[in-house]
């Protein structure tokens, strides 16, 4: 037996409650954070990831008391991201109980965070959130890096940028494909395969799952470390357990 | 009630270790300090560590734990965790580092080009779940299957000089030691404190472990 691959639900936050939106747009009431937490945990997750979408930021300390009261009772690792602007951000959420901490726009905006952050606490504490775009009618295809949720292109190379993340000392890469995020028809796996084909991180696959085929998917054809997905696991439509069954069956090794 | 002591150097965030073992063991008194004389009064000891060793040595050095914890890992039921680990022995290849030097043998990083049975790429850090082979007995695996999963997250790993320090091994590809114990002291590689139920049985076990 060797490393298994991991399965991480995905949980949006915002005032308190998961919500869970289309294409990043259109959110809808998924449940209690805490309560979900414990859910996922005794269907064996292997790790929960919290995004914080609050628009506001008087509304951003919620975030830490909710990581505060699942660190009490949940024991796998927590990642928490969005809003993440300065190192001292970091050091609260840590202090908070999250394990990770999930950066996206701020390691654009800010090119020093991702270096402080990491020879601060260590990389293995640190995910850079990309949010990838294929760009229309590139040959050979190429996906271009989007922040603010997503809503404002920066031109930058979704794989260079990767590369750079890694260089300043990421731990790990978190893909999300905006074309496939909320489509629940998979994920995009050439985008996948390129990033942990060229990356020595390991490499989350996020964006587009609609059912347990993908998840195997992401693993086995986009080579991903670990698949994240949200819907499904929410609204009940699959247990955690059951999509690690199913992976299983498929040869993939998975914590069960 | 027993106390129990989480050293604090400055390393990163205690606060999940501390409060695993207070989930477990309510007879526990869990205090994370970064003063020697508390850690010199503790019945127990816990060792953990995240970041560079490096950073992790200096910073020991720095708040004047150097000693507490060589006395405190020859003297008391004391658990390393991770760089907590990786800091009892002689020398790390991570920026030529030497340790506390409890334990002989050294510490040395993964080789970037690992591949799988599949000849797919192995990332470095090794992060996530990995079994753990128990080699042989030990109170502190009580009541945790063989081959359980346990949560995982290092570039470097320690070789122990003596085989028959090893406790538990586990393979990326290579098969490395991660789990070691010798009389009083037993320092593990993985985060009992985020390894759901089997981490959580470790802490349970240690905080009752009399050596």
């Amino acid at each position: 037996m060797g490393l298994a691959k991991r399965i991480i639900p995905c949980l949006d936050v915002t005032a308190g409650r998961v919500v869970k939106g289309v294409n990043f747009v259109g959110l809808r009431d998924a449940g209690d954070p805490v309560d979900i937490a414990r859910r996922y945990d005794e269907q064996g997750a292997d790790e929960l990831t919290f995004l914080d979408i609050t628009a506001s930021s008087d509304q951003r300390d919620l975030i830490l008391h909710i990581i505060e009261s699942v660190a009490s009772q949940v024991f796998i690792p927590l990642t928490v991201g969005g809003g993440v602007r300065r190192v001292d951000d970091v050091r609260r959420l840590l202090n908070a109980g999250a394990d990770k901490v999930s950066i996206n726009t701020s390691a654009v905006e800010n090119p020093l965070l991702v270096a402080e952050a990491s020879s601060r606490y260590g990389a293995q504490c640190i995910v850079v959130a990309i949010d990838a775009k294929r760009v229309p009618e590139s040959n050979p295809v190429r996906w271009e890096v989007f922040t603010h949720g997503g809503r404002k292109a920066t031109g930058l190379d979704a794989i260079e940028w990767g590369l750079t993340m890694q260089n300043r000392g990421a731990g790990e890469i978190l893909l999300t494909s905006m074309d496939r995020d909320g489509t629940r028809v998979g994920f995009d796996i050439e985008l996948t395969r390129n990033f942990s084909r060229t990356l020595q991180i390991p490499v989350i696959a996020s964006g587009g799952v609609g059912g347990v085929e993908h998840l195997a998917q992401g693993v086995l054809e986009g080579e991903a470390d670990a698949v994240l997905a949200a819907s499904i696991f929410h609204y009940g439509e699959v247990t955690i357990r059951q999509a690690k069954e199913y992976m299983a069956q498929r040869g993939i090794e998975v914590r069960l | 009630m027993t106390s129990i002591v989480v050293i604090d150097y400055g390393m990163g965030n205690l606060r999940s270790v501390s409060k695993a073992i207070e989930y477990v063991s309510s007879a526990s008194r869990v205090q994370v300090t970064d003063d020697p004389s508390v850690v010199r009064s503790a019945d127990r000891v816990v060792f953990p560590g995240q970041g560079a060793m490096p950073d992790c040595m200096r910073e020991l050095r720095a708040r004047g734990l150097y000693e507490a914890v060589v006395n405190a890992a020859r003297e008391k039921p004391f658990l390393g965790i991770c760089i907590g680990l990786q800091m009892l022995f002689d020398h790390s290849e991570e920026g030529n580092t030497p340790g506390l030097g409890i334990l002989p043998g050294r510490v040395k990083r993964f080789a970037n080009d690992l591949k799988d049975a599949k000849g797919h790429k192995l990332k470095v850090p090794h992060m996530g779940w990995n079994a753990v082979e128990q080699q042989g007995p030990h109170p502190l695996w009580k009541g945790i299957e063989n081959h359980s999963r346990f949560y995982f997250v290092h570039s470097f790993y320690v070789q122990p000089e003596l085989a028959s320090m090893s406790v538990g091994s586990s393979h990326y590809p290579l098969r490395f030691s991660c789990a070691v114990a010798k009389a009083n002291l037993f320092a593990v590689q993985f985060h009992p404190e985020k390894s759901a139920e089997a981490g959580l049985q470790l802490l349970a076990n240690f905080a009752t472990w009399n050596p």
